[in-house]
């Protein structure tokens, strides 16, 4: 009885190739988009969440310019070394002030080349952004001071030039390319040290005119630590000392931006007004004026960010509920069209000698193996999707299993409640009502 | 086998059905009183509307009269229930419409095979029986084609194999050559008559042509409702 049952209803999905297809299909689309989803919009959550984790506590970010962002209008003041000096000297509760610039250039070993962000620093650079050295060492005193051609370089940075090779001890040349500057946006003509080329190692013997070079020893690689809240790799960066980079690449005094770590239990408003005030005076502004800096505290930064990750989330699971309706209409669509045969289909059964309930069992079976068989490659197809996309985006694979169950339910019982209820109405009719329907 | 007039298969008595309700009612039947003995081949005849469908397709358990008696085999048909009439129709009734009624997109033989599936007969079995169906209405050959790529005379006849590969005691056709020319019509006309000869299943035959009718052993006239005559 019920393999005969299960006989009629797979000879009915044989017949029916394309009904069946777009059931299938119908599911498939509601459920992976779903899946996928609301898995991605978890993995980053998750990803902002690991990032607020692994953050120094309490750090304040100044850039110049009134917004967020370090350069981003021209004009703005860049900071000098002797802001950072004030801002530790002055203010007490500091645990380290770091001076820092930065600007992408391409770091060339052998007959690898790469490009990356290269970072000017000095040691508490470390402390505030809470990185630590996996390998070597971080700079000495003098190599601070001199501008040593020495660099402390990332996890990416060394497999992309280095592989599987051991990297400290060797040397790196960084070709700096003045216009990809991030941070010197005010003082331009500045290669007049660099074109001079009388570097310990004068490796230098290409083209690239305009642009600086500088070749240093790698000292320290530093620990990994991955993708950033705004989705950078963290990992993909060379730190030399800040004198260096000032004179060997940027060739300009400017610092692009302060990052200050205030000691664990100080509150930082009280810490960000007095910075605040200080560089207001440094800064020779009337109290008329506007600010031309601002001071950050980062965790504002992580909370804007992570409640744009969740109304990323939300906007995602809207749109996802959208196609799972949209795949919900498209079988609904489906069944209603072939509603005419089918009920013909019905009266032939009936009127050769098919009870109600078998029929109807053979229409059950028939949407169930359709739903669940299309729920699975739903589920398949989302779970590989999402974990490339994952990959893709960078962000990290999060397995929901209650989003599969609810996706996969909700396609099941559109499926089974559209394939079944129009034959349920069939069914009851007199065979020859149902071969007579139109 | 002959006629056995005392203990008829079928038996109406003052049958009626109505169309619609209040002002709109149609009078389908307005009381037939019939019997139908095993093994009888009986030819319907009448002018269009006169009611022979209808009649036919309460004969068939496939509708319900208004009112009046329907006994099959001495049970009173009216009084069972859905199910039970379904029962009637799949152990005891083959029925051939005029417009064949296949599954479309489905082999001739798996059309063949449907009522057995419902009889709960086995895959072998099956087969076998829908096989020789095919073959007793002349399709040996043609198995696995579908409605769609047979001719009418060839669906015509996949329906009459749907019908008697049941062995059923009793076969309903209506107008079961109104589709086909003479050639063909005659075919199926010979092909009945031998299921009525050498293995006496009772056939009930609606039809519009003389030449067809002549093929039955008697005729029964409707018009409008009622029984005319009966020879
Ligand atoms: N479903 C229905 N609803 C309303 N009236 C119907 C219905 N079926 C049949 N009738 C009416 O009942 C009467 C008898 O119809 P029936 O089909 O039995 O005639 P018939 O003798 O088979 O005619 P034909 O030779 O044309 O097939 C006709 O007047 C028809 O209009
Ligand atoms: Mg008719």
């Amino acid at each position: 009885m019920l393999w005969n049952t299960v006989l009629l209803a797979s000879r009915e999905i044989r017949r029916n190739v394309l009904r069946s297809v777009l059931t299938i299909l119908g599911i498939v689309i509601g459920v992976s988009a779903v899946i996928i989803m609301v898995t991605i919009g978890g993995g980053a959550t998750v990803q902002v969440k690991q990032q607020i984790a692994s953050m120094g506590s309490n750090l304040l970010m100044i850039n110049p310019g009134k917004r967020l962002g370090p350069g981003q209008s021209t004009g703005n003041i860049p900071f000098k070394r002797s802001d950072a000096e004030a801002i530790a000297s002055d203010i007490g509760s500091l645990s380290a002030v770091a001076a820092t610039s930065s600007q992408s250039c391409k770091a060339v070993f052998g007959n690898q080349n790469w490009s990356t962000q290269v970072t000017g620093s000095d040691n508490p650079y470390f402390t505030v952004t809470n990185r630590s050295i996996k390998a070597g060492r971080q700079f000495t005193e003098s190599e601070a001071r001199s501008g040593a051609a020495v660099c402390i370089i990332g996890e990416t940075v060394v497999n992309k030039l280095f592989g599987s090779q051991d990297a400290i001890g060797e040397k790196i040349r960084l070709n700096g390319t003045s216009s990809s500057s991030t941070t010197s946006t005010g003082s331009s003509g500045s290669n007049s040290s660099s074109s001079t080329s009388k570097d310990s190692s004068d490796t230098t013997s290409g083209s690239g005119t305009t642009s600086s070079k500088l070749s240093c020893e790698v000292i320290g690689i530093l620990e990994a630590k991955g993708q950033s809240t705004m989705g950078t790799d963290q990992d993909d960066i060379v730190v030399i000392p800040l004198n260096t980079y000032q004179r060997r690449i940027a060739g300009s005094q400017d610092v692009g931006f302060i990052q200050v770590s205030v000691q664990e239990g100080v509150p930082t408003e009280k810490v960000q007004q007095d910075i605040w005030r200080l560089l207001r005076v440094r800064r020779h502004l009337s109290p008329s004026d506007d600010d031309n800096f601002n001071v950050m505290d980062m965790k504002e930064i992580v909370n804007m960010l992570t409640g744009t990750t969740q109304l990323l989330t939300a906007l995602l699971s809207a749109v996802a509920a959208v196609s799972l309706l949209v795949g919900g209409i498209g079988i609904m669509n489906i069944m209603l069209v072939s509603v005419t045969e089918r009920t013909r289909e019905i009266g032939i059964r009936l009127a050769i000698g098919a009870l109600e309930r078998e029929v109807l069992m053979q229409f059950l079976v028939e949407a169930v193996v359709l739903s669940s068989f299309g729920g699975l490659i739903g589920i398949v197809l989302a779970l590989a999707g999402s974990a490339w996309l994952a990959g893709m985006l960078r962000v990290p694979f999060v397995f929901n299993a209650g989003i599969v169950v609810v996706a996969f339910l909700f396609s099941a019982t559109v499926g089974v409640i559209f394939g079944y209820f129009p034959a349920l109405k069939a069914a009851r009719l007199d065979p020859i009502e149902a071969l007579r329907h139109e | 086998m002959t006629s056995n007039v005392n203990n008829p298969l079928i038996e109406l008595q003052g049958l009626t059905k109505e169309y619609g309700t209040g002002q709109a009612v149609m009078h389908a039947l307005r009381g037939i009183d019939l019997r139908i003995g095993e093994g009888e081949f009986v030819a319907v005849m009448g002018p269009s509307g006169s009611g022979k469908s209808t009649c036919m397709n309460i004969l068939g358990c496939l509708d319900t009269a208004t009112a009046g008696a329907y006994r099959f085999k001495e049970v009173e048909v009216n009084r069972l229930s859905r199910a039970q009439r379904t029962l009637l129709r799949r152990f005891y009734i083959g029925f051939v419409f005029q417009d064949y009624n296949l599954l479309n997109r489905t082999s001739a033989m798996e059309n063949v095979e449907l009522p057995l599936i419902y009889r709960g007969v086995s895959a072998r079995e099956r087969r076998t029986r829908a096989f020789n169906a095919l073959e007793t209405v002349g399709l040996k050959g043609w198995e696995t084609h579908t409605p769609g790529e047979l001719s009418g005379g060839q669906q015509q006849r996949v329906a009459i194999a749907r019908a008697i590969v049941t062995k059923p005691a009793i076969l309903f056709a209506d107008e079961p050559t109104g589709n086909l020319d003479t050639a063909r019509s005659r075919e199926i006309m010979e092909l009945l008559t031998g299921l009525n000869g050498e293995q006496g299943v009772t056939i009930v035959m609606v039809t519009h042509e003389p030449d067809m009718a002549a093929y039955a052993n008697r005729i029964v006239l409707f018009r409008d409702g009622l029984v005319e005559s009966d020879k």
